[in-house]
């Protein structure tokens, strides 16, 4: 802009600086302020709704019974899901068993360990495209290997195949934060072990895991509650049974599956099962969620 | 980490220790061989068991699609049509909402604690189980937006994609719930590349005078665009594979239809349906299924990763 180049300099000749609001541009800024408010709400307003609806319809059959009984028969009464509860467990416990320590090796073997050369970057580009594995994949794998061939002493559908399963699905997430958790640990500590004479496994046992021991927790928490809602991987691994689990080497019932199962049933008590079932479930892996948060935050303190 | 190996080994250590240390090192390889060893485990296990449908129907498994197990005759493309109609659209909607919602909590626009708020539930809407919000989409979504699939049939019905009586289970509702389930994914990606923007370059938009969306639309944004890339893809590639609530709501039919409002199938859906009971013959036919489902997948993830790599050379 051209202003005049007068020596005298009045009030007048001072360009306007002040905010207008009701110029174009800052008009149309703060539409385009409202509408990704307004996207925001979109985004929050499914987490709300089902949070209401499973909280309404889930919390009235929550009772002693829903804990210790079993799932009632097509068209029966009362009932509970206590079945599918404890092979929840049961199947989420085999499943970390294999997953953590493999997990948490494979994580001290790219943080401390790899070289940089085609294997190590290759286990990394390994871990990344396993995370993208959709995880109805990891029962087809797991069918083809444990399922179809009968491997554990003849045995079929089994617990241990659902568990295997879901060990898959966690395996990448424990190894990307083992490995980003030692990364975070500083070079100073590991050069002050060596420098006292500490061997290596000595120094990744007894300083650098330790060191990190909040951010792996953190992952393996949030990989645990990701196991615990799965469901594709366990229907034709661990499969259902609408009995007290009978070992580690039968099908087994699990919450998520029963929640899927009971859902397409024309009877409403087992619909209202399947909402309590969810309501379970949801409080369950909300509360590991809120722990991997607070061990975040313990962390950074 | 190779400079303290030089150093550690010029000192002489007690065999003891040197064991310790060589079977933990040995130990920690092989785990992390697991990895690699599954990823190709699972290739080798799903091909193995595809060979037979792939030498009988070929790529002809891929485009035609009649599945019929009574006459052993199989045919993917309404699954393979279902799956990429479902995530692209699913896609089309999340994206706009996902982005807008990153934005909206990261450029100040409101008071921190809100927005901290706001990105707490859309993480605690990834951690929600997908076969909660199948039962969630069966008995409240799909009832609650039926009268609108209606209104789309009976004025839109000419148009082939809206050419069938929503009744129930179909495509329409199967979307809407893979947009809830991809929207955490594409808003914590695209929030994360938005916050590595670098603050002088916002400092120095808002400098010459930008308005705040003439800062986000003209630096902001393809600063981060990339990143914002690679998160659409990875969450394409979690639409492609996501089984259990679309399979709930989707309504499982093998019948071909061009029409959204109709009920349809999903690679992932047929795979959850039928794997469990299947014969020989099917199981084989499936299993070529899952492979062309895992093949999509990955080439996804790949460029995914590809894209979010050339963010992080980047800054």
């Amino acid at each position: 802009m051209n202003y005049p180049s007068s020596t005298i300099r009045s009030e007048a000749r001072v360009p306007d600086l002040s905010y207008k609001g009701f110029l174009k541009r800052n008009l149309g800024s703060r539409f385009l302020s409202f509408l990704a408010g307004v996207f925001s709400f979109l985004c929050v307003l499914p987490l709300i709704a089902v949070l209401a609806y499973v909280l309404i319809k889930g919390i009235s059959t929550i009772n002693v019974d829903f804990f210790t009984q079993l799932p009632p028969p097509p068209g029966g009464q009362g009932g509970g899901v206590g079945n599918a509860i404890l092979g929840s467990i049961v199947v989420t416990t085999i499943a970390a068993l294999i997953a953590i320590p493999i997990g948490v090796g494979g994580g001290i073997y790219l943080a401390e360990y790899s070289t940089g050369r085609v294997f190590s970057q290759f286990i990394r580009f390994g871990t990344n495209v396993l995370a993208g594995v959709p995880s109805i994949i990891a029962g087809v794998f797991i069918y083809g290997v444990i399922v179809s061939t009968r491997i554990l002493f003849g045995h079929t559908f089994s617990a241990i195949a659902g568990g295997t399963a879901l060990s898959v699905l966690m395996l990448p997430t424990v190894v990307k934060t083992t490995d980003e958790g030692l990364k975070l640990v500083s070079n100073d500590l590991r050069r002050a072990a060596y420098g006292v004479g500490a061997s290596r496994f000595v120094t990744i046992s007894q300083i650098t895991l330790p060191k990190a021991f909040t951010p792996i927790a953190t992952g393996v928490v949030l990989s645990i509650a990701r196991a615990a809602g799965e469901t594709a991987p366990l229907i034709f691994t661990a499969l259902f049974s609408p009995f007290w689990p009978n070992g580690i080497f039968d099908p087994i019932a699990t919450l998520s599956v029963l929640i899927y199962n009971f859902s397409a049933q024309p009877y409403d008590l087992q619909n209202q099962l399947a909402w309590s079932a969810s309501f379970l479930l949801v409080v369950f892996i909300f509360a590991l969620n809120l722990l991997a948060r607070w061990f975040g935050r313990m962390a950074n303190k | 980490m190779t400079n303290f190996k030089a150093q550690y080994l010029l000192r002489s250590r007690p065999a003891a220790e040197k064991f310790v240390d060589g079977s933990f090192q040995r130990l920690v390889v092989v785990m992390a061989s697991m990895v690699a060893l599954i990823l190709i485990s699972i290739f080798v296990v799903v091909f193995w068991g595809s060979l037979e449908s792939m030498g009988r129907y070929g790529l002809k498994f891929l485009v035609t699609s009649n599945w019929n197990p009574v006459d052993d005759e199989y045919g993917a493309f309404t699954a393979i049509y279902g799956t990429l109609v479902t995530s692209l659209l699913a896609l089309v909607i999340a994206v706009p909402l996902g982005v807008g919602t990153a934005i909206f909590i990261t450029e100040d626009i409101i008071p921190l604690k809100i927005r901290n708020i706001i990105g707490l539930m859309v993480e605690l809407l990834a951690a929600i189980p997908s076969v909660v919000l199948g039962l969630w989409a069966i008995f409240i979504l799909e009832p609650f937006i039926r009268p609108f699939l209606m209104f789309l049939y009976e004025d839109f019905g000419w148009i082939p994609f809206f050419s069938t009586e929503p009744l129930g289970p179909g495509i329409s509702p199967a979307i809407l719930i893979l947009v809830v389930m991809i929207l955490p994914i594409i808003t914590a990606i695209a929030r994360d590349s938005l916050n590595q923007v670098p603050m002088q370059l916002r400092q120095a938009a808002y400098g010459v005078g930008a308005t705040r969306w003439g800062a986000i639309l003209n630096v902001i944004l393809p600063a981060a665009v990339s990143g914002i890339v690679g998160g659409v893809m990875l969450a394409l590639g979690r639409a492609m594979g996501e089984t259990m609530a679309v399979t709930m709501i989707i309504g499982n039919s093998n019948v071909f239809s061009w029409s959204l409002l109709a009920p349809g199938n999903t690679i992932s859906a047929m795979l959850a349906n039928q794997f469990g009971e299947a014969d020989v013959g099917q199981l084989s036919s499936l299993m070529y299924a899952a492979f062309v489902l895992m093949i999509l997948t990955l080439l996804v993830n790949i460029l995914a990763q590809w894209l979010v790599k050339r963010l992080s050379l980047k800054y």
